[in-house]
């Protein structure tokens, strides 16, 4: 199979004005991955699905991650004037990154016998555009696989057919898959050697004492 | 009274009502309105019955909502969710060590081959080698594993079509000698806990490996029973023969995988296709099917068991000495590097695929888990659509979906 | 009646029982299960109604699809709160005289799937259980010990009588309120009138 490199510009030279970027991942895996835009993701995969080379035909793994908003510390050093003599500072910059859900596409080609190319999708935030396009109509395994994301993270899938919760009832409000879940507090007594949960015990004995 | 007259079984068997375009894509169109003939009248109306969550086909909790007009299926909805019990969100705040149970109760038909798709993926993201004795020992269970799980397929293909008891019992005769191989290995029926990451737990006990093998010299003449009984049934082939059609390029679209894949006549076998753990070494071979129906799913499982006790003897044949994990392995206090990886293993219902995230600490930070059960079931509408409602379970039986992996 | 006469008159060929006996003793050797497993436990289940275990011996083999038909519901296996309402609902269905086994640790208390936010944390939450099995899985051994233990506990019912079991109470209830799906958690999230958090004593 060719470098993910060369995929990359084979893909934007095929689909222009897309813009597609090279995720590097570090671990001895070496699965290293493609980040693509929201506006020409349908037409990346369609490209890598049909291309003679790559024959992507098979969708092998959709999955939903949630990244939160992480706070990274810097420390920079900067001259300036105080009382008329330069002098050197330390400031340590507090950078918020926004947080983003992103969805990973794990593909493989059936006839060709390659693999994975990893697709990622990113949305803009968490909160109001957690959007990103469907790709259901290029390959149909991820149907289920984007109302699973779609129920336990909240991503939105543009142009899905049948969006819907699928594991939770439909009233349900939450997307227990986020970072940020609070759990509904349903379990009063635990031996278990979790400390986490057995803080989360606590309060109801005392509410069993009293009562 | 009007001189129209109402035909109930009007709609024309096969899946007319899917609208997938040439490439094998697209989604089925539906349309819930009463069919109005020309002269105005309405054709009988269409029923919405509810199967399940408790039903005796559906293996477990299971919940389809089907449209029938008359006995035809015109819709089918599958509704999850009803055995899901956080697997993932578990996963990612245990322990890479302590989610290895959990894999068990996966698809709890196979736990040794959960363990193992969680381990490589593991493997994968830590750089972990097995040694040869671990890795012939993880071929040998899977295969074990695949034997057992395909026997009871078939017990369980012939209970939906109304043998009620007879093949269940025949087949679960056999799982049974191959869970006492399990427990005496591992300690444990089901639930084995067996593998890790670099390797496996425990050594074989004294007189295993005979006992192995004497479960697989055996195996052979309950195959020829089995098939002697069923394999050309009139009434099986009947009902089962152009059934639940599924194109080529609707099940590699819909990312079908295993024995449902290869019935389609897709040659796609993990085993041969990533020749992960030693599976280079073995010499056997993957039946392919012709027509895609249920049939054709039925027997690639009884022929993929034939293979897998070729497998089997060469592994237990050449079974190595020395030690049975990577001495680079910890167990606890395991952090993996920042990064992920995706490992997958031709597990017997389909590619069991697991992707982790590292980032450097001792939890997971995403534990996704790719469940051939589930994703198999993508297609279950467009093979059900235009038959008979009582053909629809049969459907569902051939996937072979086992709820704990379909909710997780 | 004087159990030594009892024992003397069997010895010379005559048998003398009580209405009450006879009555236990048909319902314990006819106990009818639900056909209803959830998840892993179901497999043993079935496992223990197979040649090897042979449920059959305690005339529970006829595993009934329909609760109308069944006196025994055995809770094999994870209760999702997806699916609590159907298995009261069930429950609700069974005719009396009815009798619960929660088999395994998911349906005593979520076993390991405990921290799970769609897991029940135990059955008994909603629904009276008669005999608990621990295990995960439970062998099949222990389930035919679950039939023993329910079958003492039939053999010991009064058909009269301040200590008669619920069926011959005309104004105990036999169904219980199926809880409804909520925005966050089932409501309610337990019964109050059948269940209480247990209270632990501890020194620290």
């Amino acid at each position: 199979m060719e470098t993910l490199e060369q995929i990359k510009a084979r893909a934007e030279a095929a689909v222009p004005g897309a813009k597609l970027e090279i995720v590097v991942n570090a671990s001895p895996s070496a699965q290293h991955s493609l980040l693509v835009d929201n506006a020409h993701a349908a037409a990346v995969a369609r490209f890598l699905r049909d291309d003679g080379q790559l024959r992507l035909d098979y969708a092998s793994n959709v999955s939903g991650v949630d990244w939160l908003d992480t706070v990274v510390k810097q420390t920079v050093k900067s001259k300036r004037l105080i009382d008329g003599v330069e002098k050197e500072i330390e400031e340590t910059l507090e950078i918020k990154k926004p947080g983003y859900l992103e969805a990973v596409y794990h593909l493989y080609s059936t006839p060709l016998k390659h693999g994975p190319v990893i697709l990622r999708l990113r949305t803009e935030n968490r909160t109001d555009q957690a959007r990103v396009p469907s790709l259901t109509p290029v390959w149909r395994g991820a149907e289920f696989q984007e109302r699973e994301i779609f129920d336990l993270f909240g991503i939105v899938f543009d142009g899905h057919p049948d969006l819907r919760r699928i594991l939770m009832w439909d009233g349900f409000q939450d997307h227990p898959m986020r970072k940020d879940y609070v759990e509904p507090d349903d379990y009063e007594y635990e031996p278990t050697p979790h400390d986490a949960v057995l803080e989360r015990a606590k309060p109801h004995y005392a509410a069993e004492a009293k009562a | 009274m009007s001189s129209t007259t109402v035909e109930p079984n009007s709609v024309a068997p096969g899946p007319t009502q899917v609208a997938p375009q040439a490439d094998g894509t697209g989604v089925p169109s539906y349309s819930l309105a009463p069919k109005v003939t020309a002269a105005g009248a309405v054709e009988g109306e269409l029923l919405e019955v509810s199967m399940g969550p408790q039903h005796p086909s559906t293996h477990g909790v299971f919940r389809m909502d089907v449209v029938l007009d008359g006995e035809r299926v015109v819709k089918l909805k599958p509704v999850f969710g009803y055995l899901h019990r956080n697997h993932e969100k578990i996963g990612e705040n245990t322990t890479y060590l302590a989610s290895m149970p959990y894999t068990d109760r996966l698809d709890y038909f196979c736990s040794m081959t959960n363990n193992w798709a969680y381990a490589l993926a593991v493997e994968k993201l830590a750089g972990l080698q097995v040694p040869e004795r671990a890795e012939y020992l993880r071929v040998i269970l899977a295969e074990l594993t695949r034997l057992q799980n395909h026997a009871s397929l078939g017990g369980f293909l012939l209970q939906d079509m109304g043998a009620m008891g007879t093949p269940l019992m025949y087949a679960f005769r056999e799982r049974e000698k191959i869970l006492d191989l399990f427990e005496s290995l591992s300690g444990a029926r089901m639930m084995c806990n067996y593998m890790r990451f670099g390797g496996c737990r425990c050594d074989l006990p004294p007189g295993w490996v005979e006992q192995a093998k004497k479960v697989v010299n055996d195996f052979p003449g309950f195959l020829d029973e089995f098939e002697t009984l069923l394999n050309e049934n009139e009434i099986l082939m009947a009902r089962t023969q152009g059934v639940g059609l599924l194109p080529r390029a609707l099940a590699i679209s819909a990312s079908v995988t295993g024995p449902m894949l290869r019935a389609s006549g897709v040659n796609y076998d993990l085993r041969k296709v990533d020749k992960y753990g030693i599976y280079d070494r073995f010499d056997f071979r993957v039946p392919l099917g012709e027509h895609g129906d249920v049939y054709d799913r039925y027997m690639i499982r009884i022929l993929e068991m034939r293979e897998s006790l070729k497998i089997l003897q060469q592994a237990l044949r050449d079974l190595p000495e020395g030690s049975i994990i990577d001495p680079k392995a910890k167990l606890r206090g395991f952090r993996p590097k920042l990064g992920e990886a995706y490992g997958r293993i031709e597990a017997p219902k389909g590619e069991l695929g697991f992707y982790l995230i590292s980032d450097g600490s001792p939890n997971p930070y995403r534990y996704r888990v790719r469940a051939p059960s589930f994703i198999n079931l993508t297609i279950l509408e467009d093979m059900c659509l235009g038959h008979i409602v009582a053909d629809a379970v049969i459907i569902l039986g051939s996937v072979d979906i086992v709820l704990g992996e379909v909710d997780r | 009646m004087d159990e030594a006469l009892k024992s003397e008159l069997s010895k010379q060929g005559v048998f003398t029982t009580t209405l009450e006996d006879v009555y236990n003793w048909g319902r314990r050797n006819s106990v009818w299960p639900l056909s209803f497993g959830l998840a892993c436990c179901a497999i043993e289940m079935i496992a223990a109604s197979m040649a090897r275990w042979d449920l059959a011996r305690f005339g529970a083999e006829v595993f009934r699809p329909s609760p109308r038909q069944a006196d025994l519901m055995i809770v094999a296996g994870t209760v999702t709160k997806k699916m609590a309402p159907q298995v009261v609902r069930l429950y609700n269905q069974m005719p009396e005289p009815k009798y619960v086994i929660a088999m395994g640790a998911c349906a005593i208390s979520g076993g390991p799937f405990k921290q799970g936010y769609n897991v029940l944390k135990g059955i008994d939450r909603y629904l009276p259980v008669d005999v608990h099995i621990p295990g995960c899985p439970p062998r099949p051994e222990a389930l035919l010990h679950a039939f023993m233990t329910l079958q003492r506990k039939i053999d010991g019912q009064k058909l009269t009588g301040p200590l008669r079991p619920r069926h011959l109470v005309a104004e105990a209830p036999s169904e219980f309120p199926v809880p409804q799906y909520g925005g966050h958690d089932l409501v309610p999230p337990n019964n109050p009138a059948l269940w209480h958090a247990p209270v632990v004593a501890r020194k620290d």
